[in-house]
């Protein structure tokens, strides 16, 4: 079974997130910001991670610039999942090596199309 | 609604445009038309058709017609086919017509995504054969459709559902919480309103027709006839592109499919003939 590491401040965000990738299959592991993501990373690397951008301790963008410099954190595929949408900012997540980005408000048909793209459904 | 107000909406979708509407579901048609009803200063859907009985104006007709079409569209909605499109058809094509334009339909288009789907493949093919032009049409039968699709202009929502983001960010620019396609997109497409089940034969040949998920929205006795005044568009190398669920052989021999390729479709050569 393939596992999803949800990272997201909101419990609630987590918890629609949670039922709609059990849906398409994933394995979910849950962490409320970056420095938590980053212990699981370490720990196993997920197939893909579901990122917030806006975090305390550590934002999505640095667990993400981290990731990418830890040894095996290129394999996860890494979606955005933010309010942020200026194109600036999804260029910016693409340089460091988002895979796609899903911007909030989402549903389960979003999520499911942006996957598919992914190649991850 | 009455049973007689649910008939005269299902006779003049079908009369008008083809349609075929179940008088079961009602639902339906009064969510359809209460838009129309509150713009056209209607209180009610009862209130509009009564209005409709009494002015039988031509404009409100087709406001009421064009309401209860099914405008379901998104980009690169069945991903496949655009691959298929991008990979095999128009560099086969291109190889074949050289300097001459490539023409493609995006019939029943609703508010434009799919024709805007074929110009950003266009646009990024870079295998095609050096000078291919590719001629982009899109169609619909409902004006406000087509108002939509020529402004380009998407929500936050219709550009999640099956455009990936490095083409939202190469081709789009965001305005307030909207998506604008970029005019060198938008310039590709032209659009027309055509009535697919009216006289197709002055719309013109094209090399690609796409008529994706409108054809089962069609009386069975009008399907035959949009297919057959498709055939007629299409020359003999050409090809028709619909949705899995359509076998245009059960209906005519217009049409024969590809092998080994979902919805797909090639004129048959003794169509001509036939006609």
């Amino acid at each position: 079974m393939k596992t999803c590491l949800l990272v997201d401040d909101s419990r609630v965000i987590r918890k629609v997130a949670r039922r709609i990738l059990e849906d398409l299959g994933y394995e979910i592991a849950e962490a409320s910001d970056g420095l938590e993501a980053l212990a699981w990373c370490r720990a196993a690397m997920p197939d893909v991670i579901l990122l917030d951008w806006n975090m305390p301790v550590m934002n999505g963008m640095e667990f993400l610039r981290t990731l990418r410099a830890e040894p095996g954190g290129d394999t996860p595929k890494v979606v955005f999942c933010t309010v942020e949408s200026h194109p600036d900012r999804i260029r910016e997540a693409l340089a460091a090596g988002a895979t796609e980005y899903i911007m909030k408000p989402f549903d389960g048909d979003i999520i499911a199309a942006k996957f598919e793209m992914a190649g991850l459904a | 609604m009455t049973p007689e107000d649910i008939q005269l909406v299902v006779a003049l979708c079908k009369a008008r445009a083809g349609l075929k509407i179940d008088p079961a579901k009602t639902y339906l048609m009064e969510s359809r038309l209460a838009p129309l009803a509150r713009r056209e200063g209607y209180n009610s859907v009862e209130d509009l058709i009564a209005g409709l009985k009494v002015r039988r104006e031509e404009p409100l007709i087709w406001a009421l017609v064009e309401a209860m079409t099914l405008n379901e569209t998104a980009f690169f909605r069945d991903r496949a086919t655009f691959d298929q499109l991008r990979d095999d058809i128009l560099p086969t094509l291109t190889r074949m017509r050289g300097p001459e334009p490539i023409r493609i339909w995006s019939a029943a288009c609703a508010t434009g995504q799919e024709a805007y789907s074929v110009a950003m493949i266009a646009e990024e093919a870079h295998d095609l054969e050096p000078g291919a032009r590719i001629d982009i049409y899109g169609s619909d039968i409902a004006e406000r459709c087509l108002e939509k699709a020529q402004s380009g202009l998407y929500t936050q929502f219709e550009v999640q559902r099956g455009l990936p983001i490095q083409q939202l960010v190469r081709h789009f620019e965001k305005i307030e919480d909207n998506w604008q396609l970029s005019p060198r997109i938008r310039q590709r497409v032209r659009w027309r309103r055509i009535n697919l089940a009216a006289d197709l034969s002055g719309v013109g040949r094209f090399d690609v027709i796409l008529a994706r998920h409108v054809l089962t929205a069609l009386d069975d006795g009008i399907r035959r006839r949009v297919l057959e005044g498709l055939a007629a568009a299409l020359p003999s190398d050409g090809f028709l592109l619909l949705d899995a669920d359509v076998a245009p052989q059960d209906l005519t021999d217009a049409f024969r499919p590809v092998s080994g390729r979902t919805g797909l479709f090639a004129r048959n050569p003794s169509f001509r003939a036939a006609a």
